[in-house]
């Protein structure tokens, strides 16, 4: 077999940020001077990114600044936080628009939808609520897998798995009338069955996630 | 237009090839023209059970390739001459069965006959497919165990999902559930699995349950379908059975232990 010509592969890096706080560009080129001095090797040829968010005005001229930097022996490789008129320049200036880790870990959708399954769930059969609150009018059985982003209600036995918030959103619960599962899953966090059974055993409940941890509450009779 | 019967399970081994036959005996002798379809291509077994394995001269993938008609292919049963069976290949495989190929056969069958069995090989490929595609009643046959009852699950999901009904969105399957192999003593000591509690699982109607019985290896072995045996509470439990299918109301019979006479305590059953 050939070998393929291009690979992708993710990856993650360490990247120093040099947050910018003004758009006096003679203040700037001091103070780097000053950093420079203290530790030259630190900063020599290495890649940085260009936190923005300090500055408000739109009419900073970022090829300027990238200027600087540069004879400065320093090498941007993208802008983050920054404006809508920065972010443009940017692209201009072939420079990454890169999200922090904080920032791209944007709050999932609030779901807005129900779905409603009116049988029971069979094993082998998996049913996704897409953005969607899920309900079953029936058991889901042992292989059978039900999930969700919002929340799970079973009016019948859960003896499957069932995965709630499957998108991320934490305050979405799983609730059934017979917690016989193989596996509860909130938002990423788990039970198999026997941890589950540590809990409950067969009971109807509702399990929630509470700091990240689940929790199994009885509900009234 | 005939009903046609799918006798299925998943799991192998539980009884779906007996009970096709004790199911379209009793059908026929009811007065209803009947005609048995063994799916189970390659692994052909029907054609023992009803004991016509010596008159196969013609098969099913004949038919659907065209090698053969109907009436040359379709078996008369000795005992009863409203039962046909119509036996499968044995040196074929399971994708000999197309869907164009067993919806023409079976409409053809449509016409003369009230009642066609379809008897479903083992697992979820092609032939158990095929055999539950066209399926308007599902017999879901199950052993009283964890892993019967799981595949029996599997198979209704696949009723409701992969069926010709499910796809048109027509009218669902009817779903039964045939418990078979029962065994009142062991369930006592909790070796297996209760009735009640294979029915919550599968929430589906129960159909009939037959007792675990050595009257049926005997028939099987003797290629007389077990209904025909009506001292054996197998048989007898397969007319129930049938008589339910065809809308009867009838008690369930042999849920509970038989107490044993004392002499039938000291020389066995």
């Amino acid at each position: 077999m050939a070998t393929q010509s291009l690979e992708l592969k993710a990856t993650s890096f360490t990247l120093s940020v040099l947050h910018i706080n003004t758009h006096d560009f003679n203040a700037i080129a001091a103070d780097l001077d000053t950093k420079l001095s203290q530790a030259p090797q630190f900063f020599i040829g290495a890649p940085l990114i260009l936190n923005l968010s300090a500055i408000e005005s739109h009419d900073v001229d970022l090829a300027a600044l990238k200027q600087l930097l540069t004879d400065n022996q320093l090498i941007i490789v993208g802008v983050t936080s920054a404006n809508e008129s920065i972010s443009q320049q940017a692209k201009t200036l072939g420079l990454a628009i890169v999200k922090s880790g904080k920032q791209a870990k944007n709050m999932p959708a609030p779901t807005k939808e129900t779905k409603i399954i009116k049988q029971n769930v069979r094993s082998g059969q998996q049913i996704y609520a897409k953005n969607a609150d899920l309900i079953i009018f029936g058991a889901v059985g042992n292989g059978a897998e039900v999930i969700a982003d919002g929340s799970i209600h079973i009016y019948g036995a859960l003896r499957g798995k069932a995965m709630a918030g499957a998108a991320g959103d934490r305050n979405s619960i799983i609730i059934a009338n017979s917690l016989d599962a193989e596996l509860v899953s909130i938002a990423g966090q788990y039970w198999l069955a026997e941890h589950l059974q540590q809990h409950c055993s067969d009971q109807r409940g509702c399990i929630r996630l509470t700091s990240d941890t689940l929790m199994v509450e009885s509900l009234p009779q | 237009m005939a009903q046609i019967i799918v006798v299925t399970s998943g799991k192998g081994g539980v009884g779906k090839t007996t009970s096709s036959a004790a199911i379209a005996t009793g059908l026929a002798l009811k007065g209803k023209k009947t005609v048995v379809i063994d799916f189970d291509i390659g692994l052909r077994n029907l054609d023992l059970i009803m004991g016509c394995e010596r008159r196969v001269v013609y098969d099913f993938v004949n038919v659907i390739n065209g090698e053969a008609n109907l009436n040359q292919a379709l078996i008369k049963d000795k005992r009863c001459d409203k039962l046909f069976i119509l036996p499968a290949s044995q040196t074929r495989d399971k994708d000999a069965l197309t869907k164009e190929g067993v919806g023409g056969v079976l409409d053809e069958l449509s016409k003369d006959f009230d009642y066609i069995v379809c008897d479903s090989p083992a697992g979820i490929e092609q032939g158990a497919m095929m055999a539950l595609y066209f399926a308007d009643i599902a017999i879901v046959t199950t052993n009283p165990e964890v892993s019967s009852v799981r595949d029996s699950d599997r198979i209704l999901g696949m009723l409701q999902s992969r069926s010709r009904r499910a796809e048109q969105n027509l009218e669902p399957i009817q779903e039964f559930l045939l418990l078979t192999r029962y065994s009142p003593a062991r369930v006592k000591t909790g070796e297996m699995l209760s009735v009640e509690d294979v029915s919550e699982i599968l929430a589906i109607k129960l159909l009939g349950v037959i007792p675990e019985s050595q009257a049926v290896l005997k028939a099987s072995n003797s290629g007389i379908p077990v209904i025909n045996d009506d001292e054996s509470d197998a048989g007898l439990a397969y007319a129930d059975t049938v008589q339910r299918l065809l809308g009867e109301e009838v008690p369930f019979r042999f849920l509970t232990e038989e107490k044993k006479g004392f002499l039938k305590r000291i020389f066995g059953s």
